[in-house]
């Protein structure tokens, strides 16, 4: 009984230490003096100040274009690649590999600085291009990973099947590959994006002319110290991915339920 | 079927993404650059030999390696208590661990601004039992609790998935042959879970040691760290030659940590955060 306790307090005291900072950021987004020590009263000023300030929208605005796009390019270039990856003979599949493995394992900040240095290289200004095109090449492998287990799983026989009763290859592509992969491109297209609209160290080392998104905007503020427009900010981002994580899991567990009702 | 042609718009975009740009890397650390002349040279790494340098480098292998530390001690015994809850609780509590890695990064480093603070909110608890206020912001202990916040869920599910996949009934047989709980676990339970401390180790070692955010903002640029360094020379002092130079001896402590721990991971296990 008392170890049941013990253990308890011991989680709850995690549970604290991992969400204090969070909760003390949420209040304090409330509070209406600009000092953190003291509570002066409850207000939404700094929220309607956060989407007033022309800066952190324009970084809002950037963060999201290049999720999404980012997002989307890398999940037509992995998902192909990974078919073919599929096809390769065993000697230029680990080659292959290991170069998509190399952007995953490097630190962050040295990935960054390489695509940096072939933009200064290639002397492309460093912007909205490069911070596009740095995205999405650290977006595709996480979707090649997470497609290539699905394309191996595929029952060849059924696409073979398809073609036998009379499917041109790109009707039996749509029809019986693209729904079993689907789950994985699914998967690489929104680990994609959270990866996107997370990053900070790569965005920061090629960015430029006056382009920055939510995390770069972040730092430099918090350099600055505390401002409330930041605690606004994320108490915002939080409870929108608190959402959004609510919505895809009640979704996927009603699509599991007709897929039962199906069977 | 075979449909290789589809990695090759793939393979060029990582030929010229990937494996060029690493290339450069190799090419500047290598080089210096006088005028119009390039000439290979091995000057930048010697100089990261110098005293200030390894200084950098001995303190940020020493954070990231205490922080990994702390990390372990608190984890582990939280793994395990995870692991034997009902299951009921197992997923909620799972969920509540993973979810604050869903808020930015950034953001969970700032959080703790508004807490160390000089007249933040633990300084002000402190003044209002009577006590002294403390320096809690950029010193070294603010940025090894900024690690072990930002880094201890790496820690803890991998040896949770490792220790929620041993059999049950190894763990009843040695109970059975007459061993107490802490035999049990120092001969049968921590072995079992080396693999999933060990991916641990690397999961929070590896961006302890890389980091350059944490320093800065917890430690108010007082405290130089390698990804320190790195950044300064890229764009504040414009040396690219040392500043690729020092990447390349951070990758080498990468791959030197990988190999340790790869060593003792052959089978795969632990680790599934996706």
């Amino acid at each position: 009984m008392v170890t049941r306790i013990l253990k308890r307090c011991y989680i709850a005291l995690l549970f604290i230490f991992l969400y204090a900072p969070i909760i003390v950021l949420a209040i304090f987004s409330f509070n209406s003096s600009r000092s953190r020590g003291t509570w002066d009263g409850f207000t939404l000023k700094w929220y309607y100040e956060m989407f007033q300030d022309r800066q952190i929208m324009a970084a809002l605005y950037y963060s999201l274009i290049i999720g999404v796009t980012s997002a989307l390019v890398a999940t037509i270039i992995g998902t192909m690649a990974a078919f073919g990856i599929h096809n390769m003979k065993p000697f230029s599949k680990t080659t292959v590999m290991n170069i998509t493995y190399l952007p995953v394992l490097n630190p962050d900040i040295v990935t960054g600085i390489s695509f940096m240095l072939l933009f200064i290289f290639l002397k492309i200004r460093l912007g909205f291009l490069t911070l596009l095109l740095s995205h999405i090449t650290f977006n595709i492998p996480y979707v090649i990973l997470s497609v290539l287990p699905k394309i191996k799983q595929l029952d060849k026989s059924m696409y073979e099947a398809a073609l036998d009763l009379g499917a041109t290859p790109f009707y039996a592509f749509r029809k019986v590959i693209l729904p079993e992969i689907m789950p994985g491109v699914i998967t690489g297209l929104l680990l994609a994006f959270t990866l996107s609209f997370d990053d900070f160290v790569i965005s920061f080392f090629n960015t430029g002319s006056g382009v920055s998104n939510l995390s770069i905007l972040i730092y430099s503020m918090a350099r600055r110290g505390i401002n409330p427009k930041i605690n606004a900010l994320s108490t915002f981002m939080f409870i929108s991915v608190l959402t959004l994580l609510i919505v895809v899991n009640i979704l996927m567990s009603k699509q599991q339920k007709t897929k039962e009702e199906k069977i | 079927m075979r449909k290789t042609w589809l990695a090759y718009p793939y393979t060029l975009w990582m030929l010229l993404f990937t494996v060029i740009p690493m290339g450069l890397l190799i090419y500047f650390s290598f080089t210096t650059n006088s005028g119009t002349n390039t000439a290979l040279t091995w000057t930048h790494f010697q100089r990261f030999f110098e005293p200030i340098y390894l200084k950098v480098l001995l303190r940020s292998i020493t954070l990231a390696a205490i922080s990994t530390v702390i990390c372990l001690l608190i984890g582990y015994p939280a793994a395990m208590i995870l692991n034997g809850s009902s299951l009921k609780y197992k997923n909620t509590m799972i969920t509540l661990l993973v979810l604050p890695m869903w808020m930015n990064f950034l953001l969970r480093t700032y959080a703790w601004l508004t807490l160390l603070e000089r007249k933040g909110i633990i300084n002000s608890l402190l003044v209002a039992i009577g006590l002294n206020r403390l320096d809690l912001l950029y010193n070294e202990f603010a940025v090894i609790l900024g690690m072990v916040y930002n880094f201890i869920p790496f820690m803890i599910l991998p040896i949770y998935s490792v220790l929620n996949k041993i059999d049950r009934s190894l763990i009843e047989a040695a109970e059975d042959l007459g061993a107490n709980p802490v035999i049990t676990f120092i001969k049968v339970i921590f072995p079992l879970s080396l693999p999933g401390v060990l991916s641990g180790i690397t999961m929070v070692f590896m961006p302890a040691v890389t980091t350059f955010v944490i320093s800065r903002l917890l430690g108010g640029g007082q405290i130089t760290l390698i990804g320190d360094l790195i950044e300064q020379q890229f764009l504040l002092v414009g040396d690219w030659n040392f500043g690729s130079a020092i990447s390349l001896v951070m990758i080498v402590i990468i791959l030197i940590t990988m190999g340790f721990t790869s060593k003792y991971e052959r089978e795969q296990t632990g680790g599934g955060l996706w």
